[in-house]
């Protein structure tokens, strides 16, 4: 065929004019921005150029709050969803009754509004008037003391927003693990069947290096997805997220943005790109250590 | 030992069916219960005998849920459809046709794919608020039509369309155009349709933009809606009306899903992440 | 309609650096009759779908020029050329009835061309039973078997009424049984609508038997053309004597020397006079005649009954090939001897090519005895 420059061009023109104004102009214009000082939507203008915005944000101690928050939201949420993931799909596949009934069930969070039922998780550890909640309830029946979850203590309500966090995670893993599991071919089972291998045997020396590129997957997407958690906060502590302590890097950044304490793009800028670099950083580290331990066909 | 681990597998399935099923069922109770009663518990009751309604018709009038509702489904229906719209002709343009600098450009393109939205909603805020788009649905709408992922999706699907068929309709006559519309669309419905679903999922859930975009209830999406609810209306007090929203809320998306579960589950599964 | 093909060029440019470019079509040249069925033949790779894409215009020549009739369609798109053709695997769109496939192209004209619903269903309708398919009309195409497919193919090219047919490699993935039956079929729809046909195969016997005149290909050249048993009967060099005939032909390295023509030590014909030199001498299998007295023998291996023939597998130390192939009637092959088997050659089955050039050596035989 021969070319078809200008017909392409015109297929093409709506895509890239969508993509160069809402992608890839903002891309450039973030890292600009996070080097002017002093930038003032108001009057659209600023001092100079330098480094001034990524040293406030650094000694900010809410984004320093915001960044402890979020390292602890990664590291308890990604390995414990994705062991538990790994467990809930090894589970399921074994059992053939109500398989696809329990696969719809268990893919429910995947499609519900993350602010509404947050504010469902909300009510289940809030105390009501006279009661300390339903969760508070739960613990009282196995005789350990009740905790204020939403107003108490710091680890508190950071154990309700990893909880809410896997529930809201959960889906998208068992999903991909299920259809990772199902591909594995069964002649393999029967083969080391044959020769008589234990099963656990076979879970570590088979099961799990076939499906060792989908659970790399989901750690990257998991990293990745954990280091920009927001709604799930604000759904459960509201948007003053500063005042709860519990704010994220996400919500570092839009609250520099807008709201109350907004109005200095400059420094969102800055953070933003800080915590990209961070993910950046840690999806390269992830990448170097799967070439040594993921099995790819 | 057999049986024993069957017992456990059973055990595990049915805790987490719980675990998810639980909230879901503690969101339809409270919004049942009537105020007084809710907040009378001295200990929460799994189960009410006077369910109301009372509550669903508090939601629905102290603050304009239906509006917020109607205002979702406008904003999740053009915005599905225009970026339909452009993916169908950028994956063609990819899939089909040969261009100087194709191959450069296609690799930019999954090279965005990298990009996280959070990094560029700083400026398309600024962008939005230059404007002067704020508080409209244009400026809603105009930001979340880029879809690098969606366009990808579709070219792969496109490619694997055999290109006989298309020498065959340059044969017989037929327009590229035509050809798009009539062949190509058809055959990949399919994909087309787990997009489109995706795509409405994505903008029923939409928090963060228009939360930055609207503060004037007229243009409130369910999300920002609730979430005002919630901080400066009756939520603050009264949890079962709040619950009832919530249920509001939720259910389209829910009977969305159970419609469509085989699209969504398949499309998910291709490398769909949320949000 | 008259197609002329003049110094028809087509130069695929290297993909990647280091890459040789690609001569995909060198310098053809030939004018196909009105109304002939007409078979592209050759090894793949060949060039031949090149020339067949060239012909309906999916592919624009390097150089040369296509004409049909008088008109120079050369730079004409190909929907504008009036041709129809029929894909390898058929192309059909798997998401419309065979009716709309088949009325697909009828859709797409314009202009005074246009067509009023009714036409259009009279000229499916004819299509299709032409092709007698008219009981299938509602038909998904993965409803159907290779064959129906096919015929759906052939009636969507022949809806628009072409001037010329087009079909890629048409009988291929059909299976052998079908494949007979449906190149019947090609050949009686081309006999009823007298329309000009190419088509493309590296099956000889396909070509052969159904077609006017073939066109035999190796490496983008045109190596000869003609009426089949022409072709088979003066092979113009050793790769158009090897590509035709089942089995194929068996050659072995000879010369020519003092007017005799020579294998090994034994003189298998004598010649009118003319050079000496080595020479490949090729033979087809039903050249062999039994004769204790005959000039050339062979090692047997052991004859294989074909039913109304018998196949005698043989070796010889000069033949190209590991085994020889010699069919007999097997009425003769009662009394065969059990190692060496001594033959008679018929003199027109027997065809001697250049050692160096593989070009066609004319030389005149003088039978024994004559």
């Amino acid at each position: 065929m021969e070319k078809q420059n200008w017909k392409a061009f015109l297929y093409l023109l709506p895509a890239l004019v969508f993509l160069g104004v809402f992608l890839v102009y903002p891309l450039i214009d973030v890292f600009i921005y996070s080097f002017e000082e002093g930038y003032s939507s108001a009057s659209q203008s600023y001092f100079g150029i330098g480094l001034f915005n990524y040293e406030y944000v650094l000694h900010d101690p809410y984004f320093k709050q915001a960044l402890i928050n979020t390292f602890v939201l990664v590291i308890v949420t990604v390995p414990i969803s994705t062991g538990i993931a790994l467990l809930i799909s090894l589970a399921l596949n074994s059992v053939k009754k109500l398989r696809s009934f329990l696969q719809t069930i268990y893919f429910l969070p995947y499609v519900t509004n993350t602010i509404a039922v947050g504010m469902v998780f909300m009510v289940l550890f809030k105390e009501t008037p006279y009661s300390q909640g339903v969760v508070n309830m739960l613990i009282q029946w196995v005789h350990l003391s009740p905790v204020d979850f939403m107003e108490g203590p710091w680890w508190a309500k950071m154990f309700v927003l990893c909880f809410y966090t896997i529930w809201i995670v959960m889906p998208f893993k068992i999903l991909i693990l299920t259809s990772a599991l199902a591909s594995v071919d069964e002649q393999y089972y029967n083969v080391a069947k044959i020769d008589g291998t234990s099963s656990s045997r076979i879970f570590f020396r088979i099961t799990l290096p076939m499906i060792s590129p989908s659970l790399f997957y989901l750690v990257i997407t998991g990293f990745i997805g954990a280091f920009k958690a927001y709604s799930d906060a604000v759904a459960l502590f509201g948007t003053n997220l500063n005042a709860a302590g519990m704010n994220t890097m996400v919500g570092y950044v839009f609250d520099m943005l807008y709201r109350d304490s907004g109005g200095y793009p400059s420094y969102a800028s800055a953070a933003a790109i800080i915590l990209f670099a961070i993910i950046l950083t840690i999806t390269i580290i992830n990448l170097l250590v799967s070439k040594k331990h993921v099995h790819y066909n | 030992m057999k049986s024993k681990k069957k017992v456990l597998v059973w055990l595990l399935l049915a805790i987490w069916a719980i675990i998810v099923l639980f909230p879901f069922y503690w969101m339809v109770l409270t919004s049942l219960k009537e105020y007084g009663a809710y907040n009378a518990e001295y200990i929460p009751q799994f189960f009410t005998l006077a369910p109301t309604f009372e509550n669903y018709i508090q939601a629905f009038t102290d603050v304009p849920l239906g509006k917020y509702l109607l205002n979702t489904l406008f904003f999740a229906i053009v915005t599905t459809g225009l970026m339909v719209f452009v993916t169908i002709l950028a994956a063609f343009a990819f899939a089909r046709m040969d261009f100087k600098g194709k191959n450069v450009l296609f690799t930019l393109f999954l090279a965005l794919m990298m990009i996280p939205g959070e990094l560029v909603v700083i400026t398309n805020f600024v962008t939005i608020t230059e404007l002067d788009l704020r508080n409209t649905f244009l400026g809603l709408i105009l930001p979340s039509v880029t879809s690098v992922f969606y366009i990808y999706l579709l070219r792969e699907n496109f490619a694997q369309v055999p290109d006989q068929l298309y020498f065959a309709a340059k044969v017989d006559g037929t327009s590229d155009w035509r050809y798009l519309w009539r062949v190509m669309v058809p055959i990949c419905m399919p994909t087309l349709v787990t997009i489109t679903i995706l795509k409405v999922i994505e903008c029923w859930n939409l928090y963060i933009w228009p939360s930055l975009i609207t503060d004037d209830p007229k243009y409130f999406l369910v999300s920002n809606g609730i979430q005002q609810i919630r901080e400066s209306g009756f939520g603050r007090a009264n949890i079962p009306a709040m619950m009832a929203a919530v249920v509001a809320v939720s259910v389209p998306l829910i009977v969305l899903f159970l419609i469509f579960r085989k699209q969504i589950m398949s499309g998910v599964a291709q490398g769909g992440t949320k949000g | 309609m008259e197609i002329k093909l003049e110094n028809l060029t087509k130069i695929f440019p290297a993909r990647k650096k280091g890459q040789k470019e690609v001569v995909a079509v060198d310098d053809f040249n030939d004018t196909i009759p009105d109304g002939m069925l007409v078979a592209l033949l050759g090894p793949s790779g060949c060039g031949k779908s090149t020339t067949l894409n060239l012909i309906c215009g999916l592919l624009k020549p390097t150089s040369g020029k296509i004409y049909f009739g008088d008109r120079d369609v050369t730079n004409v798109p190909p929907e504008y050329r009036g041709v129809g053709m029929v894909f390898q695997n058929y192309a059909l769109y798997p998401h419309m009835s065979v009716e709309q496939n088949i009325r697909f192209p009828l859709e797409n004209l314009k202009g005074d061309q246009k067509l009023s619903k009714e036409q259009m269903k009279e000229r499916v309708l004819a299509s299709a039973k032409l092709v007698m398919i008219d009981s299938l009309l509602d038909r998904k195409p993965k409803e159907l078997s290779g064959g129906q497919q096919q015929r759906v193919a052939i009636a969507r090219a022949l809806v628009k009424l072409p001037q010329v047919l087009l079909l890629d490699e048409p009988l291929s993935n059909l299976d052998a049984r079908l494949r007979l039956q449906t190149r019947e079929e090609i050949r009686r729809i081309q006999k009823e609508t007298k329309i000009t046909t190419i088509f493309v195969t590296h099956d000889q016997d396909e070509a052969m038997s159904i077609s006017d005149m073939i066109v035999v290909m190796k490496d983008g050249k045109v190596q000869q053309i003609g009426k089949p048993q022409e072709v088979y009967d003066h092979p113009i060099n050793l790769f158009v004597a090897k590509f035709l005939g089942t089995p194929p032909i068996n050659v072995f390295e000879g010369a020519i020397f003092e007017n005799g023509l020579w294998i090994g030590e034994e003189k298998l014909f004598d010649l009118m006079p003319t050079e000496d030199r080595p020479v490949f001498v090729a033979i087809r299998p039903e050249g062999f005649v039994l004769d204790e007295h005959g000039p050339f023998s062979l090692d047997l291996i052991r004859p294989e009954v074909l039913g109304r023939d018998i196949s005698i597998v043989a070796k010889h130390k000069k033949a190209q090939s590991e085994t020889i192939r010699a069919i007999i009637d097997a009425f003769e092959a009662k009394h065969l001897p059990k190692d060496i088997v001594r033959f008679y050659l018929k003199p027109h089955k027997v065809h001697v090519f250049d050692a160096i050039s593989q070009e066609r050596i004319e030389c005149v035989i003088r039978e024994n005895g004559e």
